[in-house]
């Protein structure tokens, strides 16, 4: 019975609108110049790839370095400046816009029925800033780097070093802006610009997510913006905020930085949740089970990831007291996440499940995403945390939660909105097989060293003794399975522009509202106003739709 | 009907030919939704500030709980004749913004240009006082960094003008080398609070002209609206500020 749901539409007669927001406008000023959301989607894309690719470079150039004990391939320094690098790439430059500038920047409007965002020009706005700050960092890298380490841990940056922490800093700043921009646009649009019917518990799971993520972007990232200021200021006049020889704190800094940089995790996995909610029940074409839990989990993340950022901190001598206190809080926020995932699990379940490309990514984020999110209950805990902290263990702890969790969402949502973006489809087997070619290869690289951290094997050096060698040659096995993995998608996917078949306005027979408009959409979005009058993942509703039109055609 | 319900309906169509203010962007439905979103935005936008400035805010509690003695002395080498006034000036500025948005929604060209450009001054006087007692701070090597001096705090008789007022004991050197903290405070603070006075009074050159063209005056009141939000927003951080600088503590005998 559920088999004719399964049914594509015909994509032998779909053709692509002559007009459409890609064509409405032509010439490069037509892209520079842009108010339109889904244009700056689209220039976001492009950048976040160009630079995810020198950060996968420099992830590239460490593991081909941890391949032997010694320290062979490049002096200790350079190795040092290598993982700065990749660290503040995938950081600031990948990860914190990945998903909201390019699926959020595209889809939000869409999804509220609105035709832009509420500042399109402040949205172009924070799109140069990310472009300026992209462009400081490269020069950082061209002009002898910097290697204080993603964290710019003071007085490391601020007495001992003589390389470009300036620079760095400034660019972290700048691209901040951008995204507090991006946070505070999503915020007012939310609110402001939702078509008539569309009611704060009718909005797809996929905009309370990004509710959330802005609330920790336009909150939590001027805290971020006045710590590298403080640090800019020791290093140029020599004040003495965090400075411990005039009576400044180095741990104030830690508050500082990590009350943003803790926040900032939830900043990249909260939309990455939002993509996996859409894929989950389109693909299991059942409503979200417990949407309500869901949406308020979210905000949930959002409030109690605000209280635990002192869990960075167990070793620095903070005081014992406050040590429980942010453990236990810290053991808080695991719960909203786990409503997340037991609430997708129940929504597969009786579910009438199809595997296509974005599927297989979000399986792939749901089991990575528990093994990344339990062992940080692991690290939360202080008895363990004194003894995991600093390893390798922590390593792969949060690259199970941003690689595996973070990025399998974003190849999820690029896949799952590919159609609506460029009116075409990508290929399907192929991507099948990068899907699959992702999970090993990701399970490669970072299993082994969660036993490695519990080995004891530091982070953040170049050499290291012998007898872990065989778990690190593993690692850097999986990190080339994991580099094919990422470089087939951009192949495809660029590839599909030209000969991908023909998508038709809603391939996943999906019930969003960004579905029931062509693709690609219309510079405006909507022809007419929508008003919404129907629960969101209302497949039943799609289902009397689309017998309406068969019989209107027929 | 209730079985063919449409998801996209049109909403009437009647507005299609209906006229609105040219200054509607093309994406709001009507002016007052656009008024609505960009208010709401600039509050937001407020609302990262105090992020901004809580982060310093927080630095001085802790250190200000740390090194009593030293911050009472520090305050000590404010100058609270140039404090108050400029205290007075930015909250006559404020007055003047306030009465500038009340003149574009009442839509009183002449009153708005008149305005904007005491606030302009205003703006200025603030940053020219601030500079007096900058330069003040900078002949006693009151700066922080290579060339701060804790003369004043290790030998308070060897600077009689405040001696005479505050008759001071002399600071133990381990805590007289955390007045250079107390400094990096008052600049880190009051130089983040001038730098937001300087793009504050660069917006305003911009409005003056704009004005002059009477641009806010028909009607289209948004960006002079936010601007006083800002203005007012500035000046809320000084009224922070001063107390916090200048006045708590300043007659402890500590």
């Amino acid at each position: 019975m559920s088999d004719t749901l399964l049914l594509l539409p015909d994509q032998a007669t779909a053709r692509i609108p002559k007009v459409n927001y890609l064509t409405k406008e032509n010439g490069i000023l037509s892209w520079l110049l842009t108010g339109d959301h889904k244009r700056i989607a689209m220039l976001y894309l492009v950048s976040i790839t160009f630079f995810f690719f020198i950060g996968g470079a420099m992830a590239g150039l460490i593991r081909l370095e941890l391949l032997t004990p010694q320290a062979d391939l490049m002096a200790t320094d350079t190795y040092n400046k290598v993982f700065t690098m990749h660290g503040v790439i995938m950081i600031f430059l990948f990860l914190v816009p990945s998903v909201p500038a390019t699926l959020g920047n595209f889809l939000i409007p869409i999804m509220l029925g609105a035709k832009d965002l509420a500042l399109p020009k402040i949205n172009l706005l924070s799109w140069y800033l990310y472009v300026a700050g992209g462009c400081l960092v490269l020069y950082t890298m061209m002009s002898g780097g910097v290697d204080t380490g993603w964290t710019f841990t003071t007085p490391l940056s601020t007495h001992y070093l003589n390389t470009n922490v300036l620079s760095t800093g400034i660019a972290v700043f700048i691209a901040g802006f951008s995204s507090i921009f991006t946070g505070l646009n999503f915020i007012v649009t939310i609110h402001k610009m939702r078509a008539p019917g569309m009611t704060w518990f009718r909005m797809p799971l996929f905009v309370w997510s990004h509710y959330a993520a802005s609330i920790l972007m336009v909150l939590g990232t001027p805290v971020l913006a006045i710590a590298i200021v403080l640090v800019a200021l020791e290093r140029t006049i020599g004040i003495g905020v965090f400075d411990p020889t005039k009576g400044g704190d180095p741990l104030l800094f830690q508050h500082l930085f990590w009350f943003y940089s803790h926040p900032a995790v939830y900043i990249m996995i909260l939309p990455g949740m939002g993509v996996i909610s859409e894929v989950i029940s389109t693909f299991s074409r059942k409503r979200v089970f417990g949407y309500t839990a869901v949406a308020f989990s979210s905000v949930a993340i959002a409030v109690f990831g605000f209280f635990v950022w002192e869990h960075h901190m167990f070793i620095m001598g903070v005081s014992n007291y406050s040590t429980l206190v942010f453990s236990l809080l810290t053991m808080l926020v695991a719960v909203p996440s786990a409503i997340k995932i037991f609430n997708w699990t129940f929504t597969l379940y009786k579910g009438s499940i199809t595997f296509e490309t974005p599927m297989l990514y979000a399986f792939g984020f749901m089991g990575l995403f528990t093994i990344g999110g339990l062992t940080g209950v692991f690290l939360g805990t202080t008895g363990t945390d004194i003894h995991l902290t600093e390893t390798y263990f922590i390593v792969a702890h949060f690259h199970f939660v941003m690689v595996g969790g973070m990025l399998m969402a974003f190849l999820s949502g690029i896949h799952f909105w590919w159609p609506k973006m460029t009116g075409r489809m990508y290929p399907e087997k192929i991507s099948q097989l990068a899907a699959l070619i992702t999970f090993i290869g990701f399970n490669l690289t970072f299993f082994p060293q969660f036993i490695l951290g519990t080995l004891g094997m530091p982070r953040r050096y170049a050499a290291y003794p012998p007898e872990f060698q065989i778990l690190n040659v593993f690692s850097t096995a999986g990190a080339s399975v994991l580099g094919v993995g990422y470089l087939l998608p951009i192949l495809y996917l660029v590839w599909s522009l030209k000969y991908g078949a023909i998508a038709g306005n809603n391939p996943w027979q999906a019930t969003g509202l960004e579905w029931q408009i062509q693709s690609p959409p219309l510079t405006e979005n909507f022809v007419e106003t929508p008003i919404m009058d129907h629960e969101a993942y209302d497949y039943e509703w799609l289902e009397k739709q689309t017998a309406k039109e068969v019989s209107s055609v027929g | 009907m209730s079985d063919s319900p449409a998801v996209i309906h049109g909403a009437p169509e009647a507005d299609a030919h209906h006229a609105h203010p040219a200054w509607q962007r093309h994406h709001f439905e009507t002016v007052d939704q656009q008024a609505d979103a960009t208010n709401f935005a600039m509050w937001l936008f407020l609302l990262t500030e105090i992020m901004f400035f809580g982060g310093l805010f927080t630095a001085y509690l802790i250190m200000r709980n740390w090194y009593y003695p030293a911050f009472v002395q520090g305050s000590h080498q404010l100058n609270i004749f140039w404090g108050t006034l400029n205290t007075t000036v930015l909250i006559l500025s404020s007055f003047t913004m306030a009465m500038g948005v009340w003149c574009a929604e009442t839509r009183k060209k002449n009153g708005l240009v008149l305005c904007l450009i005491l606030t302009f001054i205003l703006g200025l006087g603030f940053l020219g006082i601030k500079t007096i007692e900058y330069s003040e701070k900078i002949e006693k090597h009151h700066v922080p960094g290579f060339h701060y001096s804790m003369q004043s705090f290790l030998n308070p008789a060897s600077d009689p003008e405040i001696y005479k007022e505050y008759h001071d004991q002399p600071l133990r050197p381990d805590m007289a080398v955390h007045t250079e903290v107390y400094f990096s405070l008052y600049f880190a603070m009051t130089g983040m609070h001038a730098l937001h006075m300087i793009i504050g009074i660069a917006i305003l050159g911009f409005m003056i002209f704009r004005a002059r063209a009477g641009a806010y005056t028909t009607g289209h009141v948004t960006f002079v609206e936010n601007f006083g939000l800002y203005w007012h927003f500035v000046d809320i951080v000084w009224i922070f500020l001063f107390p916090l600088l200048y006045l708590i503590s300043r007659h402890a005998n500590s």
